[in-house]
């Protein structure tokens, strides 16, 4: 945990652009700690929500693929939310940032909570998110940071394996029986409307992208889109064109499934305060 | 595998492939898969087998159902990595059992269907989060006293499942410890929680653990410590078992005592205490029918949680029908149309 | 390897795992699977969460032949009563070493 800076220090100043020294000689820069921060409650988000999949699971093959896939998925956000409350000046930790916001100060794409649905439906959210995940960590590995840099070289392998299991399983179901055909489908129409916030821009991501900070995600999806309808044709399905886009997670507004997602990550450890674990 | 029958029977009388058998293990060499092996043998390895796996699948659950709480990140990693390794060991010993010409379909069948049945242990609910850290500390430190011997265990696919479950298992007891020291030294709250959680899993780690007593002195009445000692003899005797089970009761009662007053916690038996003249912990013998009247199968955790797994199998249904379709319809992945021989 | 097959049900899967480099695949046990590319993923995450292995694979346990000394004793035959074989068997090389059991590599 870093040194704890006062808070109002960096409400004066523009966190899209501010790029300072705390008192302790640490580099602040709320404006990464933004983009962090969200990256990082992509993973927690997600993997908390891969972890009620334990135990029911398809097959016990799958309580073991899925376990390992919200592993890694962990790992991920524990280095991201100690790197952004490293950043932001409040030398907040990996828990504190976990377990002391509200569901109101999370950051993660409304993709990342949608609820798991049938099997499929988790199918289809892990083929939206890992083929995005795969391509944003691997141009994070050439960002100019080199601690940063590693972790996005290691995370891209690690989501290149989770986007194999998910690729294998749109093909299987997608060609399995006329049942999981429809319901391959069915996953596809209802996560694809909440894909786009994926590679959405605002001040922040563009000032940290003009200043060569971390790559764009924006410019991504195209990349996105070739890929993720390549296994989607060669699974016989057809790619879902929604006539409207969901928005809000980057911003604290969550569907009404979230609050009790965040309740119950936080539950035991709120309800020990001063609690050590 | 080729469909011939094992040449042996034709060659060698029944009393002799059985004397064979009995100088293998007597020597102390493995059985392998494809060996000769009494009827009697097979059974009660299968039959031990599949308890374990299926313990190991039902063992998912109560810490399972706190994955989503684990009140740090750093416990949730550490709980999903236990709870994985469960997930595998019960596939290790399923596959190990499979060498045996059964199924795993149906094996899975028969403890969905209550015919086959997972340790009682299990049958208890995890009310807090420290139960994760007891049943880890506790049972799966009763399971690797219980298992360090089945390295050594005379059926070949065994002896080498549990060489890795052991070695991973090691790491569920220490991570187990680490969580309940870490609640120790927390909050009065937290070592409050400890305490509750000790005082609910010490009895069914001790007793259901390890089986029922197969000895006068470990509190079975004489005609069933004198049934549990043949069925332990046999065992024994092929190489199965190594121990008795109140031998091995015994070696975890005294490497817990030490481990709960270093944490500061104690264990609900006022008569535990060392014994020197023995050199070992007296402790309270276990009443065996009682709890088992207490436990049956008839309560609502057990049939919770063979519910639960019948569930997810059921709601998955679809799943596995559906790769077996994309399979049939697939060239060369699945079925008979594999080419004799490829350039 | 296992005997009767329900119909619909995965296939078997023998699994070889090589732990690292300079060691040949071992067998590690068997994973379900309907197809080769499945069998390799459960293969995967079921004998590889530790260490850092380099290579895997999986072969239909319906594709290996078996040949085991119960069922096809002259197979085995072969290696019995024929100790001209073993080096131990001859003049060690060096004359320091006592020829009672130290050998030479």
């Amino acid at each position: 945990m870093n040194t704890t800076t006062d808070p109002a220090a960096n409400t004066t100043t523009d966190p899209a652009v501010s790029t300072t020294t705390d008192p302790g000689g640490l580099r602040l820069d709320p404006g990464l700690a933004v983009h962090l921060l969200r990256l990082g409650d992509d993973a927690l988000v997600l993997g908390q929500r891969l972890c009620q999949w334990i135990t029911r699971a398809p097959s016990i093959e799958e309580d073991l693929a899925l376990s390992n896939i919200a592993l890694d998925l962990i790992g991920q956000a524990r280095v991201l939310l100690t790197r952004a409350g490293g950043l932001d000046g409040t030398g907040r930790d990996e828990d504190a940032l976990a377990y002391a916001r509200t569901d109101r100060e999370f950051t993660n794409a409304l993709l990342t909570e949608l609820p798991n649905g049938d099997f499929a439906a988790t199918v289809a959210r892990q083929l939206a998110y890992t083929h995005y995940a795969v391509a944003y960590y691997e141009a994070l590995g050439g960002c100019p940071d080199p601690e940063l840099a590693a972790f996005g070289q290691r995370a891209a392998k690690e989501v290149a394996f989770h986007r194999l299991h998910a690729d294998t399983w749109t093909e299987r179901l997608g060609l399995g029986t006329p049942e999981s055909t429809r319901r391959m489908q069915r996953g596809l129409d209802l996560v694809w409307p909440y894909t786009a916030e994926l590679f959405d821009e605002d001040d922040v991501v563009r000032a940290l992208a003009a200043a060569g900070t971390i790559p764009s995600p924006a410019p991504l999806r195209p990349l996105w889109e070739r890929s993720t309808t390549e296994v989607i044709t060669r699974a016989g399905l057809t790619v879902p064109t929604p006539a409207w886009q969901a928005r809000g997670g980057r911003t604290g507004l969550h569907t009404e499934e979230f609050a009790s997602l965040v309740a119950e990550l936080q539950s035991v450890n709120r309800q020990f305060p001063g609690g050590t674990w | 595998m080729s469909a011939a029958a094992p040449a042996g029977t034709e060659t060698a009388g029944e009393d002799e492939m059985t004397a064979r058998f009995e100088a293998l293990v007597g020597a102390g060499e493995a059985v392998e898969p494809r060996d000769w092996m009494p009827d009697g043998y097979r059974r009660m390895v299968l039959r031990q087998l599949a308890q374990h796996a299926h313990s190991e699948i039902i063992g998912m659950q109560p810490e399972g159902a706190w994955l989503t709480r684990a009140p740090s990140l750093h416990r949730k990693s550490v709980l999903l990595a236990k709870v994985q390794d469960e997930a595998g060991h019960g596939l290790y010993l399923y596959s190990a059992a499979e060498t045996l010409g059964v199924d795993r379909a149906d094996l899975l069948d028969a403890l969905h269907e209550g015919r086959q049945r997972a340790s009682a242990t299990f049958n208890h609910p995890a009310l807090t989060w420290a139960d994760t850290g007891t049943i880890a500390w506790l049972t799966d430190g009763a399971a690797v006293i219980n298992q360090a011997p089945l390295c050594r265990t005379s059926y070949g696919p065994y002896a080498r499942a549990m060489r890795r479950v052991c070695q991973e298992e090691a790491f569920h007891v220490r991570q187990g410890y680490d969580l309940m020291r870490a609640l120790c030294e927390g909050t009065p709250a937290q070592k409050e929680m400890a305490q509750d959680a000790v005082n609910r899993w010490w009895l069914p780690a001790v007793a259901l653990m390890f089986g029922p007593p197969d000895t006068e002195a470990g509190g079975a009445d004489a005609r069933t410590a004198a049934v549990g000692a043949a069925v332990s003899r046999r065992a024994m005797a092929w190489g199965i078992k190594r121990h008795t089970n109140d031998e091995l009761r015994q070696r975890f009662v005294d490497s817990c005592v030490p481990q709960a007053e270093r944490l500061g916690l104690s264990l609900p038996d006022p008569a535990i205490r060392w014994n020197e003249e023995r050199g070992h912990h007296d402790f309270t013998p276990v009443d065996w029918d009682g709890y088992r009247r207490a436990l049956g199968e008839d309560t609502h955790w057990a049939r919770q949680r063979v519910a639960h797994r019948r569930a997810a199998h059921e709601d998955g249904a679809w799943v596995r029908e559906a790769a077996a379709a994309h399979a049939a319809r697939t060239p060369n992945t699945d079925g008979d149309d594999i080419p004799e021989a490829r350039a | 390897m296992s005997g009767r097959q329900p119909e619909g049900a995965p296939a078997s899967w023998e699994v070889f795992l090589r732990p690292r480099r300079g060691l040949a695949h071992q067998h590690m046990g068997s994973v379900r699977a309907h197809d080769p590319d499945t069998a390799l993923l459960r293969a995967r995450d079921l004998y590889t969460r530790r260490g850092d292995p380099l290579s895997l694979w999986v072969v239909r346990s319906d594709a290996v032949h078996t040949a085991s000394p119960d069922e096809h004793d002259p197979y085995f035959a072969n290696a019995r009563h024929k100790p001209y074989r073993y080096p131990e068997q001859f003049a060690p090389l060096t004359t320091e070493k006592g020829p009672d059991g130290e050998h030479d590599d």
